[in-house]
């Protein structure tokens, strides 16, 4: 990829983020960066599509220490399971041979998996060598009959949110519009016009279905009838991504990264879009409301009002007795960036008290939307190193520190109550149900007896001086608080508008 | 403090009760060049030994009085006095421990009155320690016949003395309830030399049954144990140090025979119990804490809290006798785990503490349905539990006696910080590993996608060979 075109990439019109030098496109500095390359934000962003072969085309250490992504599942094929990369080795640097060992990987993948299409990702030791990927996957795509999309991901071409754009980049020119959508199952259709409805397409861009939480959600899209065409990519298929210009609405979840995706869509096939999430009952709420605002069928607006005042009845008497025990608990959101809104919008659903959030990557209008959410008083976490961080806990005598499992065995170290809400999770807290796992979750650590064992000190070991707390450093090599995929590049923005 | 329910059924099913016999027995065998020899049909004591072989994994040496037909309804002294004799004349031990059952206890021997005769008809084999001890099988459980053993050892052995306290400064005895295995005893043996300490373990199963080779080829006594004459010593230490709620009588003896100050642990697993034995040894030896020990004591700080999100709120299921029940619950309670179902076979002061609302005497079967009630996610018991939590669909992690299905499990360590440790790890990888299998979201399929997206991957297709140069 030139250089050129890695520059059109980060201009991304649609992006808040554009116009500020803090973006999440920005340069990564020298010693003091934390996070994942373009490579790994492309592998990511389109790993979930489960009926592809994933081929990492580089030496082992692309994709050694990444593939079998457990965070994201799915309801079919498992081929995206399966890592695959070129391996290659010196002698295939040095004699030249790493294209040909690439065509006869694409050959063992197609042989042994048969899969809907083969994804080449592209590394830095060949795009410095000089690989032609682009005419590898070109004539690999003739030879077998099956599509081979490169993905030109080196990572040194930029961080791991230009990655989610190269990939989307590579969807949007590859993929997209050259397949019609299947129709729906004929008892689907059956019992739509038995209800008197009509059925909607839309896409989702940037749901992961992590731990399966799309679960959640998925049937009160059912019951609207409005069907997910293609989701970019949690529990995706090829073919879906193929057909994925025939949605009426684009919804941009929880995330930035793959703006580009929803704009082009938007200006190759007129699809209307909007950003929003899945997390917490106002913003399930408010999503469902967008699509239907965005279809304009009145009787898919009348359902959706009535769907969504039964959901929140329901969920709220759920939610009551843990309300209780957790209400006025103080929350800590160390997720960097524009947190993704919905978190904390869910957890003041659930009268929890969000003392501050980081707004290391934040825009104006993000700072403007936290004051908004969090009252004028919003404190506002600039330094992300360890020790402001836990200085900041300090201050703000917060319960919880809610963050990404980057920052998990930090949180611990300090002896603190942790929830994980990063891409590796267990649990799902998507949509209403998954409040209640979020309750649950939040619960078993903040009342865990596990603390006052770990604070305490040995009862023999008394007369210790106490260790000396070092000073602040702001030139701290910051912790990895923006969770470079999870909540900063995929999931975290939210709600431009 | 729990609410204890009595039984209530005629038919005990999936018994978690052991005998008191075996329970004895099982002290006895704690006792170098010792042999057991239970006073009832010979069945008894084979069960007996079977149920140890299982567990141990090791020749146990059991013998029996074998009482027939004749003798139960004759009287079976001689049938005490001829075994006695023939034990002590073929095999030379140390020490005979002489439990009665259900059998010989319904006829109504005098074990106590039997022993004597045997001295006086056989002084050539006054050397021999002959220990009897009343052990019906209808009263108590594996826990109880031990601790009534351990008692029926100090009263025979331990000299009434008041004067020799601390004339063994290092010396700290420590007398370890019956479901503490030999792991567990090797462990705090080392923690106690750690102090530069000499523990003496009464009975020392950790030393006989540990699962060791020996030089000889066999051996029809115990192989390791504690020396009978430690007995004479035990009046002579700083300390005893006395592990579990059962022993409470044992330990009254030992104490008013010898005024050695006990201390008194219901357990020894979790940061409090261990924090107490760690200051207390420190006191006792007059040394500070060694640093590998306040190591060992982080390390267990921050196994709790990587593994409070698993074990948080945590329901469990656990059956055992009562001290192994109690030390294992105020464990999982220190982690926050809930206790939907505590099971013991008998009634013991241990039930009292134990950190559930109820505590049931009773059975696997009573576990089973207290834990499908309580939907448990994990159970606790011994091997006969893995049917009781493969119909309830949840893992197990075996603890107690007995455990038959696996190698290892009768010496695995659960006490101490490291002991302690591992415990974490391994009930939070059972959950862990349970939650990937059986509790992700279900997979929802959509009404409204094509069949397509759910059909797995068909066969191969035949692509034509790739051309070009072979690449090695």
């Amino acid at each position: 990829m030139k250089q050129s075109e890695v520059a059109v990439l980060l201009d991304e019109p649609a992006c808040t983020h554009n116009k500020k030098a803090k973006s999440g496109c920005s340069k990564p500095t020298p010693g003091a960066s934390a996070g994942g390359c373009a490579f790994d934000g492309a592998q990511i962003a389109l790993l979930p599509i489960s009926d592809v072969a994933h081929i990492v085309h580089g030496p082992i250490a692309c994709a050694g220490s990444s593939w079998d992504n457990r965070g994201t599942r799915s309801t079919g094929p498992t081929l995206y399971r399966i890592g695959m990369t070129t391996d290659l080795t010196e002698q295939d640097v040095i004699m030249g041979r790493s294209e040909k060992r690439l065509f006869h990987s694409i050959k063992q993948a197609v042989e042994a998996h048969n899969p809907k299409a083969v994804f080449v990702y592209n590394t830095c030791v060949p795009a410095l060598v000089g690989d032609d990927i682009d005419a590898v996957c070109k004539a690999a795509t003739e030879r077998w009959g099956v599509p081979v999309v490169p993905v030109d991901s080196a990572g040194f071409y930029g961080t791991k949110n230009l990655g989610n754009r190269i990939a989307g980049e590579a969807m949007v020119k590859y993929v997209a519009g050259t397949a019609e959508p299947l129709p729906p199952p004929q008892a689907a259709i059956d019992d739509a016009a038995r209800r008197g409805i009509q059925i909607h397409n839309v896409n989702l861009v940037g749901e992961y279905n992590i731990a399966g939480e799309f679960w959640l959600v998925a049937p009160l899209l059912d019951e609207l009838g409005i069907r997910v065409l293609c989701t970019l990519s949690g529990d995706g298929r090829f073919h879906e991504v193929q057909s994925m210009h025939r949605a009426e609405v684009n919804m941009m979840v929880c995330s930035k990264a793959m703006l580009n995706v929803a704009r082009k869509l938007e200006d190759r096939f007129g699809i209307p879009w909007f950003e929003g999430s899945f997390y917490g009952i106002t913003d399930t709420s408010q999503a469902l409301r967008d699509f239907a605002r965005l279809i304009g069928d009145p009787s898919l607006t009348e359902r959706t009002e009535a769907l969504i005042a039964r959901e929140e009845a329901k969920i709220f008497e759920a939610l009551k007795p843990w309300r209780a025990r957790l209400e006025g608990k103080r929350v800590l959101l160390n997720t960097g960036g524009v947190k993704s809104w919905s978190i904390v919008s869910a957890l003041q659903d659930l009268g929890l008290v969000v003392v501050a959030t980081a707004t290391k990557k934040s825009t104006e209008e993000d700072k403007a939307r936290i004051r908004e959410l969090m009252g004028p008083e919003a404190k506002m976490v600039e330094d992300g190193s360890p020790r402001a961080l836990l200085a900041m806990v300090k201050e703000l005598r917060a319960d919880i520190l809610i963050a990404g499992g980057r920052n998990l065995y930090t949180a611990l170290k300090a002896r603190l109550p942790f929830l994980d809400i990063n891409q590796e999770r267990e649990f799902g807290y998507a949509g209403y149900t998954g409040m209640l796992e979020l309750v649950k979750q939040l619960a078993v650590t903040l009342e865990s007896p596990v603390w006052t064992q770990a604070r305490s000190p040995a009862p023999w070991a008394a007369q210790r001086p106490a260790p000396v707390e070092l000073p602040l450093d702001i030139d701290d090599i910051p912790m990895p608080l923006d969770d470079e995929f999870d909540m900063e590049d995929v999931h975290a923005h939210h709600h431009a508008a | 403090m729990s609410e204890i329910i009595k039984r209530s059924k005629a038919m005990s099913v999936s018994p978690l009760k052991a005998s008191s016999p075996t329970g004895a027995a099982l002290a006895f065998l704690g006792i170098l060049n010792a042999i057991p020899m239970l006073h009832g049909s010979q069945g008894c004591t084979a069960f007996a030994k079977v149920y140890f072989v299982r567990h141990f994994r090791e020749p146990i040496p059991l013998q029996t009085t074998a009482m027939d037909q004749a003798s139960s309804v004759m009287g079976a002294d001689d049938n005490v006095i001829e075994g006695l004799a023939t034990l002590c004349a073929k095999q030379k031990p140390a020490m005979i421990g002489l439990p009665t059952t259900g059998l010989s206890e319904t006829q109504g021997t005098d074990i106590t009155r039997l022993v004597k005769e045997f001295y006086r008809k056989h002084p050539e084999f006054a050397h021999v320690a002959v220990i009897p001890v009343t052990t019906p099988d209808f009263t108590g459980c594996l826990e109880t016949g031990y601790a009534l053993a351990v008692k029926a050892m100090f009263e025979a052995l331990v000299p009434e003395d008041r004067s020799r306290v601390g004339k063994r400064p290092k010396q700290l005895n420590v007398i370890p309830h019956a479901s503490l295995t030999p792991g567990d005893t090797e462990a705090l043996k080392e923690v106690i030399e750690a102090f530069g300490l000499r523990p003496v373990v009464v009975p020392d199963v950790g030393d006989s049954l540990d699962g060791h080779l020996m030089p000889e080829d066999f051996t029809p006594l115990t192989l390791g144990g504690t020396p009978v004459a430690e007995f004479a010593t035990l009046g002579e230490a700083a300390a005893t140090l006395v592990i579990g709620r059962s022993l409470d009588a044992a330990a009254d003896v030992l104490a008013e025979r010898t005024g050695v100050p006990d201390y008194r642990f219901d357990h020894l697993m979790g940061l409090d119990a261990n924090d107490r034995l760690i200051g207390l040894l420190a006191e006792i030896s007059g040394r500070p804490v060694p640093e590998r020990i306040e190591r060992q004591r982080a390390q267990y700080q921050d196994a709790l809290v990587d593994c409070h999100f698993m074990l948080g709120m945590a329901r469990i299921a656990i059956a055992a006798d009562p001290d192994l029940l109690l030390g294992m619950t105020q464990f999982l309670q220190s982690l926050g785990a809930e206790i939907v179902a505590a099971i013991a076979p008998v009634r013991a002061p241990s039930l009292d503490d134990v950190p559930a609302d109820k505590v049931y005497i009773g059975d696997l079967e009573d576990l089973e349905i207290a834990g499908r009630e309580g939907a448990c996610q994990l159970v606790i018991g011994n091997s006969h539990a893995v049917s009781s939590a493969e119909r309830l669909g949840v893992p197990i992690q075996r603890i107690g006696f007995p455990q038959y299905d696996l190698v290892g499990g009768y010496t695995r360590t659960w006490i101490g910080y490291r002991g302690s440790r591992q415990a974490l790890f391994d009930l939070a990888n059972l959950l862990l590993e349970h939650h990937e299998k059986h509790h992700l979201i279900a997979p929802y399929r959509s009404v409204l996608r094509p069949a397509e997206a759910f059909a797995e991957l068909g066969p191969a297709a035949a692509a034509p060979a790739a051309g070009g140069l072979p690449i090695h």
